[in-house]
């Protein structure tokens, strides 16, 4: 008789819902990845839902109220494995800017009733809250990055994602950098690998959506932009986007906060 | 059935709002309230538990080329709506106007996104509905060639997605005023044989479709859409109904505004006389298909598509007329391109404000925003096709709850969740497992 199948869960939280359709977009992999395990509740995809315990939770989005959070740690108790997928579980996402602002304010600029709004002050990665066995960074995830991981995770082994910056990805594809030939500001040098070297590839400078790398010298790239001509305020901004609550990327924009 | 109790303790006040309470959203974050007496519907309420994300209040400060890459993270299934929504409000309000050839790009970048987003919705999300089946897995089995087309075609409207954008989900490389780098041609020409591909699987699937058995139900709708003199419209066009309305893009706020209401997280969307209002595939439909390819009018002759689509569950046919459509728009669009001389128009920072609309997959997505002198956010409104949808979503339940009373709970939740993914994969991530309490007084 054939093993049980690992059962899998995907949870959301806060988010926009990309992260868990890259595994949609697995359009050549998807039928076999269905067959090879149990997909246990993924209500993007399926109606059906089979109880915990999993073998495997990928947890979407931030957590931004109380019932979240309790709904988080929940999923933890349940779960074998938790791997946190993207910029909102890993970094806050975009609507972690909220965070050290005028969140009353802000209820009142969108909504016409703040009364019916229930919502925290900030908004917080899943590590916040709960263990993780694994963090899986990217706005969104790239899906090869996604399939690695819960393949070796499954199988017992550490996954292959790489922990070295973006900016090594273009000397290694032979991307011309674009802050020495076209004085663009780039995010490279402090934000981890993974994207598959996108926005230099367009002649873009690095937006950071894949969060800071290990250990990144920020002040030094940030006096570099400053050196060469950004505001300050600019720079705060560029460390202030979808990873805004990581700390190394939340520290370096506090740094250039108006005093 | 799990059943959460959200009895309303005042239920004979009129117009008493029941309250939400934290039961009632331990299991997703959609729920459905229905109060019957005596056979008739006395109250229905679709509820969106969706955090809050504050996008208007977040945007203010930050300049008006951040719009686009923030408000794409509005959706993940539908960025470019966001994108290009956020850059034609800009443009508007900056006295940009794009190169033709630029135009062009947008309108392929945009037939990928309908092409990813109208398969994922059709056939891997609304058709097993159709089928009896909980997922797609479970047609896979039952037919695995139709799924497996399927997911080839919803990899077409991907890889153009990449080839344009950079990536299929938050793209890298739209901008206000064009593109970062415009693609080579020998880049978009690797695509045609995928596209042609792509012509007969949205056919071929189109009419497999058409053979499901289609729930009886018929409503009157208010249809809101673009309309553009040049082609079925996207990416351009002014605001137009079925009822006469004629409006340029900047008088939406005239006619239409978004209501909160205690019971749902999603804003709902209101003509300024309160009736609800459609948009998406069937409005468009109703409104444009003149301007559909002769082809594409003749698959959806073929398939049983009248001149007006009245029946909300036949959305599914018009989600492929429109995916058939847009693979044709990529074909003409790859086989006549060439690589423009610039790829982002110039831009000067000035104070101004600025509307932008384009055809989301799921209906208009409209954009507003007001800059200050150094071209930074000083205000911004976004109202999406999801919210513009929600009083209309509440009456075509009524309409279907009402028509299928005999239906024991398990069956009449699982037809409520099918007409909420007539309109929207995005609210049916959140229903897939509806809550439904039917209050049988």
């Amino acid at each position: 008789m054939a093993a049980r199948k690992p059962k899998l869960a995907v949870w959301k939280f806060s988010s926009c819902d990309g992260c868990q359709l890259n595994l949609l977009d697995c359009e050549d992999e998807l039928l076999a990845i269905a067959d090879s395990i149990e997909i246990a509740e993924f209500l993007e995809a399926t109606r059906a839902q089979v109880r915990g315990p999993y073998d495997v939770s990928l947890v979407e989005g931030s957590i931004s109220n109380d019932h979240d959070a309790e709904r988080l740690r929940k999923i933890r108790k349940q779960s074998k494995l938790v791997i946190a997928i993207g910029a909102c579980a890993t970094g806050g996402g975009i609507q972690a800017l909220r965070n050290g602002r005028d969140v009353d304010e802000f209820v009142r600029t969108v909504y016409a009733h703040p009364e019916f709004i229930d919502t925290l002050a900030t908004s917080t990665p899943i590590t916040d809250h709960i263990p993780v066995d694994f963090e899986l960074r990217g706005c969104p995830v790239s899906k090869y990055q996604l399939l690695e991981v819960v393949s070796a995770l499954l199988a017992g082994r550490q996954p292959r994602v790489p922990r070295h910056s973006e900016c090594l990805e273009c000397k290694m594809r032979g991307t011309v950098c674009v802050m020495v030939a076209r004085g663009q500001p780039c995010l490279g040098p402090v934000t981890q690998a993974g994207c598959g070297n996108l926005c230099p590839s367009v002649e873009r400078g690095c937006y950071g959506c894949f969060g800071p790398k290990e250990s990144p010298n920020t002040a030094s790239l940030a006096d570099r932009f400053l050196a060469t001509g950004s505001q300050r305020r600019r720079v705060r901004e560029m460390f202030q986007s979808f990873n805004a609550a990581a700390p190394a990327f939340a520290k370096e924009a506090e740094r250039h906060e108006p005093r | 059935m799990s059943r959460v109790e959200t009895r309303n303790p005042d239920r004979d006040a009129p117009g008493r709002v029941i309250k939400v309470d934290a039961l009632a959203r331990v299991e997703g974050e959609g729920a459905l309230y229905v109060r019957v007496r005596d056979d008739l519907i006395e109250d229905v309420k679709f509820r969106i538990f969706e955090p809050p994300r504050f996008f208007e209040a977040l945007l203010r400060g930050r300049p008006y080329s951040d719009a686009p890459d923030i408000t794409a993270r509005i959706c993940g299934i539908c960025p470019i709506a966001y994108m290009l929504g956020a850059s034609r409000a800009m443009e508007d309000a900056l006295g940009v106007v794009l190169d033709a050839p630029l135009e062009d790009l947008r309108r392929l970048i945009y037939c990928g996104e309908w092409i990813e987003s109208h398969v994922l919705h059709a056939a891997m999300l609304h058709a097993p509905d159709f089928l009896g089946m909980p997922d797609a897995f479970a047609f896979a089995k039952a037919n695995p060639d139709a799924v497996k087309a399927a997911l080839r075609l919803k990899k077409l409207g991907n890889t153009i997605l990449e080839a344009v954008g950079g990536r299929a989900v938050h793209p890298v490389n739209l901008a206000v005023g064009g593109f970062y780098r415009a693609p080579k041609k020998h880049e978009l020409q690797a695509l045609l044989p995928e596209i042609e591909f792509g012509i007969e699987a949205s056919a071929t699937l189109a009419k497999a479709f058409a053979g499901f058995d289609f729930p009886d139900f018929d409503y009157d709708y208010t249809c809101v859409s673009m309309r553009s003199d040049k082609a079925y419209a996207i990416e351009e066009g002014r605001l137009v109904s079925n009822r006469g309305l004629d409006i340029p893009v900047a008088a939406f706020p005239d006619h239409f505004f978004e209501e909160h209401v205690a019971h749902s997280n999603a804003l709902h969307g209101r003509m300024r006389d309160g009736s609800p209002y459609l948009v998406g595939p069937i409005a468009r439909y109703n409104n444009n298909a003149g301007q559909l390819s002769p082809a594409a009018r003749d698959l959806a002759r073929e398939i049983g598509l009248g001149a007006t689509v009245t029946n909300p569950f036949k959305s599914i046919l018009v989600r492929m007329v429109e995916t058939f459509h847009a693979c044709e728009e990529s074909l003409r669009i790859v086989a006549g391109y060439e690589e423009p001389e610039r790829a982002r128009m110039p831009i000067e920072p000035r104070a101004g404000k600025g509307s932008g609309v384009t055809e989301a997959p799921r209906g208009i997505c409209w954009h507003s925003y007001e800059l200050d002198d150094e071209g930074r956010i000083v205000g911004a409104t976004i109202v999406p096709p999801t919210s513009q949808n929600q009083p209309q979503i509440e009456a075509d339940l009524a309409g279907v709850i009402a028509r299928n009373l005999d239906l024991d709970d398990e069956a009449l939740k699982w037809r409520c969740e099918q007409t909420i993914r007539n309109y929207d994969p995005c609210i049916s991530c959140a229903t897939h497992f509806l809550d439904l309490t039917v209050d049988r007084v």
